[in-house]
């Protein structure tokens, strides 16, 4: 169902017009209030009158997460600081986390984006949603949270970890709808077979799941496992959160950007030149109605495409291409460029074989040596070796046909490769480059 | 005339044996016949216990993958000539041996040998042809 049909179908003329009236308001104001943007503006050479088409939009420098460093904590916010009444932290893993804040105003509007993902993922009132995202400085939690109860949704807010009590609550509570990390809906299917939990004797119709980056394979291996359909949902904390973009129920095909609050752009990672619709590289965001923490051409080291067909749900907004990687998860392995995605997608590809996996590049010498670990379960251990050898150069084999690289893949013993219950950790690269 | 085997997925690092002989010592299940097949990264365990559910059990239990084969065990004569026969009845009947481990008797009379042939229906019946003892599960599972 369309949660606000007449924004989310609107003919693109009309759109567009929207877009740049917000746009150009936008620019304007984030020129005025935020002297960081200000002064970029001004050593670019471009002014707020100069966008007079949404083609201009180009003309405007580019946001990075440097650029949110440099401001830590409150420098880019473009409101007087009594207006914040939220404020969110990204992990931060290395140096300082990076700061967003929001008025009542921008919260509202985030409630609202999130109402038409859950909605776009075939949610309605009535349904029990069980969101295991984290609560806390992560906006993925409260995110889903308002959105629900826009929805008008009975919300079980239950934040990450435990599993077995995330079951229990599933079977006395009736969840009809989950929403967490594709990593972590799998470890909650891998705890309902240690359980001995039948998914279908669960109420749990749909998963809303993002916050990391999935394969096609992953979501077939989701939606078989809990028996239910898994659709791909997409934020960023430095944009807003989840409520950038979902896909819709009926397609499951590409994620439709909510285009009335975010302008995205492909850019080219290297040359930062725009590409054309269809095109692979660098998703760029610029926000519309953000007051505390409006973006500009915020560059997110996601990897996408944009598709402009027409799309059967009716929404009028383009879609974006699953996120096949992150410019900087990149890994040049002898001179190749090699997303972990894509070798998740060989390993599920592989009939039995779970989607826990490690990448382990060495250098050894001068050259680039890449481990693949891959638990072996039940589904495809065998008494004889040769099997399980054969099954090993199978993999080695198909990587090497759809990356051109040659690995080494190692059979390890189940659950020794870390589990996560937010983001799986895919890459240890040891080389010191 | 089939034995249920089990069998361990073992990576290649030391004190994993230990740890399944420490599973199987802590549920009180006695090891009738073992063999090790290794390779450079790993390995894989089987094993004919006394109790094979039991025994699969408590390992899934304690994280390790399992698999549970039917194996043929036969009885031999302690003599020279008595491995050859078996083999070579095999070899004419064209059925290939996967693997295959043997152990002697307390008593000190017959080794017994585990075979794990590719058509297994195929090779009890060859080995009856020949006359040669097949032993019941229940035999092995109580020695």
């Amino acid at each position: 169902m369309i949660w606000n049909e007449e924004f989310e179908t609107l003919p693109r003329e009309a759109l567009e017009a929207l877009q740049l009236k917000r746009l150009q308001h936008q620019i304007e104001r984030v020129y005025a209030a935020v002297p960081y943007y200000r002064n970029k503006m001004e050593e670019s050479g471009v002014k707020p009158s100069d966008i007079k088409t949404l083609r201009d939009l180009r003309r405007l420098p580019f946001t990075t997460k440097e650029d949110l460093r440099l401001n830590y904590p409150f420098g880019l916010f473009a409101v007087p600081f009594e207006r914040v009444v939220r404020i969110h932290a990204s992990s931060g893993t290395t140096g300082k986390p990076t700061v967003v804040g929001y008025t009542k105003r921008d919260i509202e509007s985030w409630a609202e984006l999130m109402a038409r993902t859950l909605s776009a993922g075939g949610a309605h009132q009535g349904d029990v949603v069980h969101n295991a995202y984290g609560y806390g400085l992560f906006t993925g939690g409260l995110g889903a949270h308002y959105g629900a109860e826009r929805l008008g949704a009975a919300v079980i807010p239950i934040s990450g970890g435990n599993s077995k009590r995330q079951i229990m609550l599933m079977q006395d509570f009736g969840s009809t709808v989950l929403m967490c990390t594709p990593s972590y809906a799998l470890n909650i299917a891998d705890v309902m077979k240690e359980m001995k939990v039948d998914p279908a004797s669960l109420k749990l119709r749909v998963g809303l799941f993002g916050a990391e980056p999935w394969s096609e394979n992953m979501r077939e291996e989701i939606q078989k496992r809990l028996n239910i359909k898994a659709i791909d949902i997409f934020g960023l904390s430095e944009v807003m959160g989840p409520g950038v973009a979902s896909e819709c129920i009926e397609e499951q095909h590409g994620l439709h950007v909510f285009e009335d609050y975010f302008i995205p752009e492909i850019v080219d990672p290297k040359t930062m030149e725009p590409l054309p619709v269809g095109e692979l590289g660098e998703l760029v965001f610029t926000t519309l109605t953000k007051e505390a923490f409006p973006v500009i051409r915020y560059r997110t080291k996601d990897l996408s495409r944009l598709i402009a067909e027409p799309c059967s749900c009716g929404r009028t907004f383009y879609r974006m291409e699953r996120i096949t990687g992150r410019t900087d998860d990149m890994l040049i392995i002898r001179g190749v460029n090699v997303f972990p995605s894509q070798i998740e997608h060989v390993l599920m590809s592989v009939e039995g074989v779970e989607p826990h996996y490690q990448i382990i590049v060495n250098r050894e010498g001068s050259l680039d040596v890449v481990e693949v670990q891959v638990e072996v379960s039940e589904n495809i251990f065998s008494d004889e070796v040769k099997i399980l050898e054969k099954l090993g150069k199978r993999i080695e084999r198909e990587i090497k046909d759809l990356l051109g690289i040659s690995c080494k893949v190692k059979l390890v013993e189940p659950k020794t490769i870390q589990r996560s219950e937010g983001k799986a950790q895919r890459v240890i690269d040891n080389r010191k480059l | 005339m089939k034995v249920e085997q089990i069998s361990i997925f073992l990576e290649n690092k030391s004190g994993r044996l230990a740890d399944v002989a420490g599973v199987l010592a802590a549920a009180g299940i006695n090891v009738r016949a073992l063999s090790l097949a290794d390779t450079t990264d790993f390995g894989i365990l089987r094993l004919i216990v006394d109790d094979t559910v039991k025994a699969k059990q408590v390992l899934k239990d304690n994280g390790f993958t399992v698999g549970r084969t039917e194996v043929i065990a036969v009885e031999v004569e302690d003599r020279p000539g008595g491995l050859a026969h078996i083999l070579n009845t095999m070899k004419a009947a064209s059925i290939n041996v996967e693997y295959m481990y043997a152990f002697v008797q307390k008593s000190g009379g017959n080794a017994i040998i585990i075979f794990r042939f590719d058509e297994l229906e195929k090779a009890i019946e060859v080995l009856q042809q020949a006359e040669v003892k097949i032993l019941a599960g229940e035999e092995i599972y109580s020695i």
